[in-house]
């Protein structure tokens, strides 16, 4: 069977275009594609999420619910969507490092919900109100155990409430937490924001067999996902962190636990061309190509257009979905280009996962682990080394 | 009640629960009174003519952990310490249901304490049963908080330092609007109190103590569980209208008070926030 889908219209007292902040940009982007729960803890720079979700939530019969810490937010969105309910939550490095047992019980049960993290210097509580874009592996691998996660990454305000709708629908769609990593430059940084008069809703499949024949983690369906009964209706169902089968039983064997634990992977795994969400620039003649993501692929963008206004044969790819990372865009690159350089504000991070492909092309990195977003003009030198 | 005979030539009677409970899913020691609890909730669950799609069990791990999937519900099996939060997050978002935290001591007390005390201060309507054994029992009998002094387990080798937690003391102040602890054997009492928590507003938080032989009464030279169950109802002594600070559960110097300690009305955290939706949206409309 396929997601139900409806298109409803947008019902914000927002009316657009307006001048938003990131945060709030999200905030509005989860209202308009049906979020009704809210957990979540203050932490900087991404509380104006929840300050916006606080206040407009009550008003379309949706719950806020201040946590008393990110662990105890996260499992409230856990609950809720059990109940049927859409749900998010909002944080940062330290808060998603208290969510990550959370998350592998989130990608254990197949709950659809959203967790936003808007990126802030590192280790430790480092730079609450600066910006980073350090940590592109603790969203992809914060839990422990194997799994496979989505992870969008915006670079615009507009881009932070589109990615938001669309965070949704693939945790609605795969049965999976999805993760919006935005810089923190972004969630605080205002620029015009239009909402869309009408927003795509998808739904979780929900169970096509009657209460006694329902087997909470029985794959019916190609795309490998179970359908998902919620707390409320005629249907029981045990949903446990454990190794389970079908059923949702525990199982220790290592039988079970290849079977489950292939699944879980395979399902994002498998659905990742329809995951992926790129932007490209000047690829069609482009021997050395750019790879940015997030605010910083700003920067690197003004930088690109001056060097091919210079006769460079140069190209760029902004990411906005950085997990499951793209393999097949980079086979494609390696056809014809010659070098990848590869720009992020962190020691070097993505960079790595480009490196993979070294047999393709060569790797080279302007990675800075600064707070604040790099100069166009300083990007344009450093590229121009790189000719 | 369905008699079928085994091929050895045993009746087998169905167990008169066998249609709230999946009792392939029981995993206690024989003994145990976790089962207890488990069949007790069950039976004020069938008597209030509660089914699936009435109510919702949730715990987090431990020996007590693996109790919600022995219920034909909504059952969830969380991570350890975080069944309070999760079960908060299920009742706001279908405040029609009932939602049950069914955990152990070490879970509710230690690794999730945090989540105790600020459901209770929220005064969150869900029940909250705490089978309290006085030790970490599924990972081998290793200390907890509830660990009485002196005792030994596989972390406290040469006796326990660490004074226990008072349960019910804790709860109490921290706004728990009914509490109450009995003795696992005590299914009567139990049950009743069970059926008022449940069917009132607000936090409920009933700790029922549960002997543990396997994991804490071999090292404690108990002879065996019969003799702990009997060793406590030597010393429970049962009080109504005794105040919260006066609980005293101490099992080595004979004194396990049992009974109501809490019971107050008022309005829960699932009012409070429809109040707060109806306030908000008349003044908004007003402004339009």
């Amino acid at each position: 069977m396929k997601n139900d889908s409806i298109t409803v219209e947008n019902q914000s007292p927002v009316r657009a275009p307006v001048l938003s902040t990131g945060n709030h940009a999200c905030a509005e982007g989860a209202l308009a594609v049906g979020c009704r729960f809210f957990g979540g803890y203050p932490i900087t720079p991404s509380s104006e999420v929840a300050e916006l979700m606080s206040k407009r939530l009550p008003l379309v019969d949706g719950t806020f619910v201040q946590m008393e810490d990110e662990i105890a937010s996260i499992m409230a969105c856990l609950g809720a969507s059990f109940a049927g309910v859409k749900a998010m939550t909002a944080t940062s490095g330290p808060g998603l490092s208290l969510m990550a047992e959370s998350i592998g019980l989130a990608v254990m049960m197949e709950v659809p919900l959203v967790i936003v993290t808007v990126m802030r210097g590192g280790p430790s509580t480092g730079q609450p109100t600066n910006s980073s874009q350090s940590d592109v592996y603790q969203v992809r691998y914060a839990s422990h155990g194997d799994y496979e996660l989505i992870v969008l990454a915006p670079g615009s305000v507009q881009e932070m409430y589109e990615l938001t709708i669309r965070a949704f629908n693939l945790s609605e769609i795969y049965r999976t937490p999805v993760i919006v990593a935005a810089d923190g430059t972004l969630g605080q940084m205002m620029e015009p924001l239009s909402l869309k008069p009408e927003v795509e809703q998808v739904q979780r499949k929900s169970p096509q067999v009657s209460p006694q024949d329902y087997k909470p983690f029985e794959v019916l369906d190609e795309d490998l996902v179970p359908a998902m009964a919620v707390a409320g209706t005629d249907y029981d169902f045990y949903a446990t962190g454990l190794t389970h089968d079908e059923m949702g039983n525990p199982r220790m064997d290592p039988e079970s636990a290849e079977k489950l634990i292939t699944r879980l992977c395979a399902k994002i795994r498998r659905a990742r061309t329809h995951i992926y969400d790129w932007e490209t620039y000047g690829l069609e003649d482009a021997r050395l190509v750019v790879l940015a993501y997030g605010v910083n692929a700003r920067g690197v963008r003004e930088a690109a257009e001056r060097m091919r206004a210079e006769g460079h044969k140069i190209g760029m790819v902004r990411l906005k979905s950085l997990w499951p990372f793209p393999d097949e865009l980079m086979d494609q690159l390696g056809h014809r280009v010659q070098k990848v350089v590869v720009s992020e504000l962190n020691n070097g991070m993505l960079i790595r996962e480009v490196e993979r492909f070294r047999h393709r092309f060569s790797v080279a990195g302007i990675t800075v682990p600064t707070p604040v977003p790099l100069r166009p003009s300083e990007i344009y030198h450093r590229l121009l080394e790189e000719i | 009640m369905l008699q079928q005979s085994t091929s050895d030539g045993y009746h087998q009677t169905e167990h008169p629960l066998a249609e709230m409970l999946n009792l392939h899913r029981f995993v206690f020691c024989s003994g145990c009174l976790i089962g207890t609890v488990i069949t007790s909730l069950a039976t004020c669950l069938k008597e209030e003519n509660l089914t699936a799609r009435d109510y919702a069990i949730v715990s987090g791990i431990g020996c007590t952990g693996r109790a919600s999937g022995c219920f034909k519900a909504p059952a969830f099996h969380t991570t350890h310490g975080r069944a309070i939060p999760f079960a908060t997050g299920l009742k706001l978002a279908k405040p029609r249901i009932k939602v049950f935290v069914l955990s152990g001591d070490g879970d509710i007390s230690a690794i999730g304490g945090n989540h105790f005390i600020h459901a209770a201060r929220r005064n969150i309507d869900i029940s909250v049963i705490c089978v309290n054994n006085s030790v970490y029992g599924m990972t081998g009998g290793q200390a907890a908080p509830t660990t009485q002094l002196g005792d030994i387990t596989s972390t406290t080798p040469y006796g326990n330092v660490e004074p226990p937690f008072n349960l019910v003391d804790l709860a109490a102040a921290s706004g728990a609007t009914y509490v109450a602890r009995w003795p696992g054997y005590d299914t009567l009492r139990l049950q009743k109190s069970l059926r008022k928590g449940m069917n009132r507003r607000g936090f409920s938080f009933i700790e029922v103590i549960v002997p543990c032989f396997t994991q804490y009464g071999r090292r404690n030279r108990k002879e065996g569980t019969i003799e702990m169950m009997e060793g406590l109802r030597a010393i429970v002594d049962l009080r109504v209208g005794c105040p919260p600070h006066e609980a005293v559960l101490d099992l080595n110097n004979g004194l396990a008070v049992c009974g109501e300690f809490v019971e107050t009305d008022g309005i829960g955290f699932i009012e409070n926030l429809q109040n707060l939706r109806e306030r908000v949206k008349e003044r908004n409309a007003g402004k339009e």
